[in-house]
């Protein structure tokens, strides 16, 4: 993955080599946000290619957080516009954005947690079950098929975290770990073609991060999708990104590939501070 | 089949089933045998209108996860349009049964429009913000009917608001007047009736939370913001749910008004909807078969508490607060859960010995 | 145009009134997060006891006013002890229950102690009261102390709240009550104080109250209590203006509304106007608006 190249597109934004001829899955153009007097975005910019693992990255308060509330409009942004496969989401809720093919996880875990774990799969396959609210009560035929159905597409996207035991336990019982990854099924349950993971690794240890960054990049090989992380650990953003961007003070200071980021003045002023001169 | 059975949730929802369809049969035994007291039995329709009141009201307050203050309210429109139906109706449709049925459904759909009417302004609120707007309602429902005219003459009906200027055809009359209420209902409401009303709003409540709908109105419940993340629409499933609370409230509303000589709109107030939300609180919030036996409990206890009548009253309010902190509070819970321990020792204890 | 101003000013009154019970409401909820439902019922203990103190003891009225402040600050302080502070970390559904309890008890206990006929309370705040517009409008004794009472409470509580070490203490337990117990609060005293304070308020309502609605029955406190906890939600629940000024303007409300459109329904269009304006604004008139961080 290291070696991955990144190449310019029309746009003046970076794709991977094997996304460059298609359009990318997410464009976000000139993208700010304020709060009162406070500007917490300004001027972000960026292109994810369709089947891009992209990280972003930068100091505490940043504005990470505040980019995926943009980008799955649970805030409307101030300024600038958001393509998500190339329709404009002015004016668009987070169900509409959901629909578009965008689905998130949480910095602080937010399941369903008094529900089985089942259950919290079959909510984000809502939207793909059409029996009616009559059609639920009464049970007609439509109401076991597509049930059916859903129970086995949790259980089978519970097996890629090798969960699928957990399926009857309740949600809010499970511990820590199993709750983040719980998350990330029931976001690909929505069926995204672009996944947002804030801070994934938060919280696991060593083993459990490597085995995250399997997962990652499994979830991205078969389902072929695109996924942005925010992460604060670096060997899972090195190893599992190939474009990372880094973001201070709600601004982009740098975009490239993994070295070119680790060898950035500015990233390493912005996480470290400034040499003193003398 | 057999994976379905074993669900945990699924097998509560047939034994609330059995016990309700026991509790049914028991009682119409007990009846035809001339066992229960007159007082009990003419208990009986309030208590399935009751139990209907808070199964509903726990959809609300247990399911959707919302307070609701005026679920009186909707019982309030449901009873007044169904005994103004029922009355309208009693020479055109002679079976009292089908008569009621219609009530029924009339009730049902005139509380689910005050649901939808109601639910677009207030779901757009949260937390005790909602509360207060629904007691609002409930209050300005109670104010609306204690000044509603109605009456029914050749022509079919009449109403008019604030006062009394209906005039009549030849053979016109009252059926309901302002404050007084209406007067002199026929009773046709049985308990067989009350206890299909039961069943078909545990069917309805029970199939809904396992449906995906029910799923949805969960969803938010636990977790609004994450819910919305995974494409729920916010506002559809929260009226689904409000609304539906409110028709089944409807329809209990018209089996109660059809059971008694008389009702009047003050009688559906906030105490009424306290007296409700007690049951859901004390049977537990999203537990089906608690706000059963509460409301039941509840309904029947202070009829049998008649001779301490000056004192019930007292009894009821230190109960509540006595249950609410045993329930609750931090040094009861680990009161609770000492205690548990305890037994669950000796229970796996006694499985090793075994 | 008269009539108006005849309006308005009993409208006021009435709106003080309501006013200093929602600052109880206000200040509990501010503090506690709990929806107090028996704060209408300490109204009505402290007409009582103001209503015996002064008819069957002789008292004069203001021994009688002190008598009754004093009476409910233990009980607001009794209540809180031992019903409200064993569910602090409660699911709020439960203490709303709790407090449903408390004002049912209350009541009954009245009901049992002093009966259920109505008392007609003690015309002590009689007397000539203002003539304006040669004689054209007269405003009672009653309305004119209600309107200075509510006035002086307003700037002491103010004064209180953000000037003393304990008010400021109210305020950061409001905010925060972890941070505050951090900074060295200590909460629960803080709370109490809370408890107490709106419950003299409350019997100074109770007087007042009965003072322009003679007759006393134990449920007098209810329905003004509910509307006063109506008021202070319109005001923004959990802000001291916003109390004063929610109350105020149900009060006109209820009184226009009364005067010019119907008797009957006037309740109604109180919580009418109280819907609109939570549609309008979500938080109250003067409430601060809650994000959910996400």
């Amino acid at each position: 993955m290291a070696n991955q190249k990144l190449v310019q597109i029309p746009s003046d934004s970076l794709l991977p080599e094997r996304d460059a001829d298609k359009l990318p899955i997410l464009r976000a153009l000139h993208l700010g946000i304020d709060f009162g007097g406070l500007t917490a975005v300004d001027d972000f910019n960026i292109s994810v290619g369709r089947t891009e693992i992209c990280g972003l990255i930068g100091p505490n308060g940043a504005g990470k957080t505040t980019v995926f509330n943009l980008l799955t409009k649970v805030y409307q942004p101030t300024r600038g516009t958001i393509l998500i496969d190339s329709i404009d989401t002015h004016g668009m809720n987070t169900v509409q954005a959901n629909q578009l093919g965008i689905a998130r996880t949480f910095q602080n875990i937010r399941l369903f947690n008094n529900l089985s774990v089942e259950d919290n799969i079959k909510i984000g396959l809502h939207n793909q079950m059409h029996y009616s609210m009559l059609g639920g009560i009464l049970r007609l035929p439509n109401y076991w098929i597509e049930e059916n159905a859903a129970h086995k597409k949790a259980l089978e996207l519970l097996d890629i975290f090798g969960m699928a035991d957990l399926a009857d336990a309740k949600a809010g019982s499970l511990p820590y770990g199993a709750q983040r990854r719980l998350e990330i099924v029931r976001a690909l349950a929505t069926n995204p073609k672009l996944l947002l993971l804030d801070e994934p690794a938060a919280g696991m240890n060593p083993a459990e991060t490597a085995e995250l960054m399997e997962n990652i990049r499994g979830i991205r090989d078969r389902f072929q999708i695109a996924i942005m992380l925010i992460e604060h650990d670096m060997s899972l953003v090195m190893n599992v990104c190939e474009a990372i961007a880094v973001l201070n003070y709600g601004k982009i200071i740098a975009k490239g590939t993994p070295q070119e980021i680790q060898s950035n003045p500015q990233v390493i002023e912005a996480y470290l501070g400034k040499k003193k001169e003398g | 089949m057999k994976k379905i059975l074993q669900n945990k949730a699924t097998r509560s929802n047939y034994i609330t089933y059995g016990g309700v369809i026991l509790a049914f049969i028991l009682l119409q035994g007990l009846s035809a045998a001339n066992a229960l007291s007159s007082s009990l039995k003419g208990q009986l329709v309030p208590i399935c209108a009751y139990v209907v009141m808070a199964l509903s009201l726990n959809l609300t307050v247990g399911v959707l996860g919302e307070l609701s203050l005026g679920h009186a309210g909707f019982m309030s429109v449901g009873a007044f349009a169904g005994a103004v139906a029922a009355s309208a109706m009693t020479e055109s449709v002679a079976a009292e049964p089908i008569r009621l049925a219609i009530a029924m459904v009339i009730g049902a759909v005139f509380a689910g429009v005050a649901g939808v009417l109601i639910g677009i302004p207030v779901l757009r609120l949260n937390g005790d913000y909602l509360a207060i707007v629904t007691l609002a309602f409930g209050e300005i429902i109670k104010s609306i009917i204690n000044n509603l005219y109605i009456g029914i003459d050749v022509n079919g009906l009449h109403a008019s608001f604030l006062n009394n200027n209906i005039t009549f055809a030849e053979g016109g009359r009252m059926i309901l007047s302002g404050p007084m209420g209406i007067p002199g209902i026929q009773k046709i409401s049985t308990f067989t009736a009350g206890f299909i009303l039961i069943m078909i709003t545990l069917i309805v409540i029970f199939n809904l939370v396992n449906s995906r709908s029910g799923r949805a109105i969960m969803a938010l419940r636990d977790n609004r913001i994450a819910a919305e993340s995974v494409g729920i629409p916010v506002t559809k499933y929260k009226m689904m749910a409000f609304v539906t609370s409110a028709a089944l409230a409807g329809a209990a509303g018209a089996l109660f008004s059809l059971g008694q000589n008389t009702i009047i709109a003050s009688k559906f107030d906030f105490n009424t909807s306290i007296l409700i939300l007690v049951f859901v609180v004390l049977g537990g919030q999203g537990r089906m078969w608690g706000s059963i036996i509460a409301a039941a409990a509840l309904t029947v206890l202070p009829e049998m508490l008649r001779e301490f009548a000056d004192y019930r009253m007292l009894i009821y309010a230190i109960v509540l607060i006595v249950v609410m902190l045993f329930t609750n509070s931090a040094g009861a819970k680990q009161f609770i859960s000492k205690v548990k321990s305890i037994f669950m020792r000796d229970i796996e204890g006694g499985e090793q010995n075994g | 145009m008269l009539t108006f101003l005849n309006h308005l000013i009993n409208g006021i009154s009435l709106g003080s009134v309501y006013a200093i019970i929602a600052l109880g409401y206000t200040m509990v909820y501010g503090i506690a997060k709990m929806l107090n439902f028996a704060h209408g019922d300490v109204i009505m203990v402290g007409a009582y006891v103001c209503f015996f103190a002064v008819s069957s003891f002789g008292l004069p009225p203001v021994l009688g006013v002190l008598l009754a402040m004093l009476v409910c600050t233990i009980l607001g302080m009794t209540i809180e002890r031992l019903a409200y502070k064993p569910l602090r970390q409660a699911p709020s559904l439960a203490v709303l229950i709790t407090a449903i309890g408390v004002s049912y008890f209350l009541q009954n206990s009245a009901q049992l102690l002093w009966g259920s006929n109505q008392k007609m309370f003690p015309a002590f705040l009689s007397g000539d009261g203002i003539s304006l517009f040669r004689g054209q409008i007269n405003i009672s004794t009653v309305t004119v102390v209600t309107i200075i009472a509510c006035v002086i409470i307003m700037l002491v509580l103010t004064f209180f709240t953000n000037k003393t070490k304990m008010g400021k203490a109210m305020r950061a337990c409001s905010e925060d009550k972890g941070a505050a117990q951090l900074m060295g609060i200590n909460v629960n005293s803080t709370i109490s104080m809370t408890f107490a304070i709106g419950s003299a308020l409350a019997a100074i309502a109770g007087v007042l109250l009965c003072s322009a609605y003679p007759t006393l029955i134990p449920t007098t406190g209810s329905m003004p209590g509910i509307k006063a906890f109506t008021a202070a939600v319109f005001g923004g629940i959990g802000s001291i203006p916003g109390a004063m000024l929610g109350g105020i303007l149900l009060g006109i409300i209820e009184i226009f509304a009364k005067a010019y459109i119907s008797t009957q329904v006037s309740d109604a269009i109180v919580f009418a106007v109280l819907i609109i304006v939570l549609l309008v604004k979500p938080s109250g008139l003067l409430g601060k608006p809650i994000r959910e961080k996400v």
